[in-house]
């Protein structure tokens, strides 16, 4: 391991890998804070131009492209609530609250710091870690895969607030409903369609993610006639906060960190659970942790609110090569485009490429750690700049939302219809919204319904119809009883304050 | 039963679970896929289940934390304007062009909620979206249809 470790850094601290990791860390951070343009969207921009390179600073650069357009995903994120990448979707949570407080510039510089934690620890463990986590990811089948989104959707649900699971659970059902239209994956069969051609590739998560997110936030606050008031002191420059993060918030900061790079990390190993799970699982143990003081401020501007989802969403980050590099299975949307750049090296990724390619694994893996160290560099000082974009008063602001959201839609399908099923789904959520059901798990369940329903697919297949996958295993039961642990207890909790 | 509006929510998620299960009822599987463990049609009927389970107990349980909304006090009509600029530039964005339609898209929304700063609303509307379109179309080469631009020879 050392002669590899020796190999990567010797590659990754050439100087034009490190210009490509700061490169790819600054137009990632740019593209990711634009709502709409995730990670996907800007590595499948830069497959051409790594054409240009070896297979190992390729893959760095659009490595520092993943890191920098999640940082970014979660910039706008904090101050748009606009997530553009699912895996920031719980970053909003408690940094946009946080934002609207007042405290956007600490907001970033949380998400920075544990953007950055989250990623060192991960790679860290990465470094140790990669050979056994293979086998452990490969000891994953369909039921547990099955089994882990239930826990996910269940997690989410649990965490929404007092008296709404029922609510939260409509919403994960609604969610998966709009993510079975169009073709089966198996079958090619359409579904939901109503003859409709438009509908045919289903529904783009951009789509209901800025229709739930941007424009219902968008819509809500025109509707609810906001105070200008309060709507000035929101854009006010001297609102925005220090950067600095004090001692009680560091301490915070200390417990969430470690728990939540673990959490991250090992979800990113699964393939196809990747930083959105890991993200969210995170937010909903951390709420789970906390004593009932702290967990009242979750959802209204939490610093471990805001921290776990960050530290994991990167730790996820780190976590999705593991799978993509040594068994060729991606860890989530954007490390599949990264195994298509790969395949176009004629570089075939596998339990063998250690042996064969030892400088890409290595110097991926050393990458890692230099990216993050560039992205707190690149981020921190320019957090400040960054935030000015909440200093755009509301009149302009509510506008330009709408039309990034547009733009994101347009950009990628060029299609009227597309549009207006945006805006219906904000209309039907912006309602929703007004009688408190949340958005939240109806995203978390639309990104899940594919593969909830393949590994289903897979295990009654196996099973023969049966439904005894669900306990015939042992590691489905425990994730099973994790599940069920935490309904009770949710309900247990809620129905102890009634009383 | 106290009736309120969550409870009306409930009940049309009710209906459209119920539709929905109808319509997955109503997928057409291949013939030897009929009697398959799993097909087309397994997940969405389970969904549709899922979804009358969810609802109707939000119907049938109490509600302890009923949610009131003054209707009195929300902008519809700013919201609805607002919606029907949204249609109107999602309507035209492919015939006309992205950057006539985005930038007027903006200078009128801007003007509808209540900004008459007209200089401002200017600079963040014709030369904002001309700058952003460079950024996507001139740097990040993504594609932008424009009718418009390439009628009066702007755009290639």
């Amino acid at each position: 391991m050392i002669e590899g470790i020796l190999i990567g850094l010797t590659t990754a601290l050439t100087f034009q890998n490190i210009l490509m990791v700061m490169v790819g860390c600054f137009f990632g951070t740019i593209i990711g804070m634009l709502p709409g343009l995730g990670p996907m969207t800007a590595i499948a921009l830069m497959i051409p131009i790594t054409y240009g390179f070896d297979p190992a600073t390729g893959l760095i650069l659009m490595a520092g492209v993943y890191y920098g357009a999640v940082f970014g995903g979660s910039t706008s994120s904090i101050l748009l609530n606009a997530p553009g990448v699912p895996g920031t979707v719980a970053t909003s949570f408690d940094g946009y609250p946080m934002a609207q407080q007042g405290k956007a510039g600490k907001a970033l510089a949380i998400a920075a710091w544990s953007s950055f934690a989250g990623g060192t620890l991960s790679a860290i463990y990465l470094l140790f870690m990669a050979p056994s986590l293979s086998k452990v990811s490969l000891s994953f089948r369909s039921p547990d895969y099955f089994a882990l989104m239930i826990l996910g959707l269940t997690a989410i649900a649990a965490f929404s607030s007092k008296g709404q699971f029922l609510k939260a659970m409509m919403m994960v059902v609604l969610g998966l409903m709009l993510a079975s239209v169009g073709q089966d994956s198996l079958s090619d069969i359409t579904r939901f369609t109503f003859n409709n051609m438009n509908l045919t590739d289903g529904i783009s998560f951009v789509l209901v993610v800025m229709a739930t997110f941007a424009m219902s936030e968008a819509l809500t606050i025109i509707l609810k006639r906001n105070d200008p008031t309060s709507a000035a002191k929101q854009v006010s420059l001297t609102e925005l906060g220090s950067i600095k993060i004090n001692k009680e918030e560091r301490t915070k900061m200390y417990k969430t960190i470690p728990r939540s790079s673990v959490i991250g990390f090992l979800i990113g190993v699964l393939p196809g659970a990747g930083a959105t799970i890991a993200s969210f699982l995170a937010y909903g143990m951390e709420r789970n942790v906390v004593s009932d003081e702290e967990k009242e401020k979750f959802g209204k501007g939490s610093v471990n609110g805001l921290s776990a989802p960050e530290t994991a969403n990167n730790a996820a980050c780190s976590g999705s090569f593991v799978p993509m590099l040594t068994l060729g299975i991606p860890g989530s949307g954007t490390t599949a485009v990264m195994l298509g750049a790969l395949l176009g090296f004629g570089v075939q990724p596998g339990p063998r490429l250690y042996m064969t390619n030892p400088e890409i694994f290595w110097s991926i893996i050393m990458s890692m750690y230099i990216g993050m160290v560039i992205l707190l560099i690149l981020n921190l000082p320019l957090i400040p700049y960054i935030a000015r974009i909440l200093a755009v008063p509301k009149n302009y602001l509510i506008p330009l939302i709408l039309f990034f959201s547009v733009t994101g839609i347009y950009v990628m399908s060029f299609n009227n219809f597309d549009i207006y099923l945006m805006i219906g789904i904000a209309v039907v959520a912006t309602f929703l919204r007004l009688y408190d059901f949340p958005m939240p798990p109806l995203i978390l369940a639309f990104v899940l319904g594919g593969l909830m329903e393949e590994n289903l697919r897979r295990s009654l297949l196996l099973s023969n119809g049966s439904w005894e996958f669900l306990w015939d295993r042992t590691l489905t039961a425990c994730i099973l009883a994790t599940t069920i642990l935490i309904v009770v207890w949710h309900i247990y909790k809620t129905f102890k304050k009634k009383n | 039963m106290n009736i309120n509006t969550t409870k009306i929510i409930s009940l049309l998620f009710f209906i459209f679970s119920a539709f929905y299960l109808y319509t997955a009822y109503q997928i057409q599987v291949f013939a030897f896929d009929e009697n398959a463990p799993f097909n087309a049609r397994t997940f969405p009927i389970y969904l549709g289940y899922a979804g009358l389970f969810f609802s109707g107990l939000k119907l049938i349980l109490p509600d302890p934390n009923t949610i009131k909304v003054e209707h009195k006090s929300l902008e519809y009509k700013k919201t609805g304007i607002l919606i029907l600029i949204a249609i109107i530039y999602g309507a035209t964005i492919l015939k006309v062009g992205y950057f006539l339609t985005t930038s007027l898209f903006l200078f009128v929304s801007y003007y509808f909620l209540g900004e008459r700063r007209w200089i401002l609303m200017f600079l963040l509307s014709f030369p904002f979206v001309a700058a952003f379109m460079y950024l996507l179309h001139g740097i990040l080469d993504i594609y932008l249809r424009d009718p418009f631009l390439q009628s009066i020879g702007v755009m290639g």
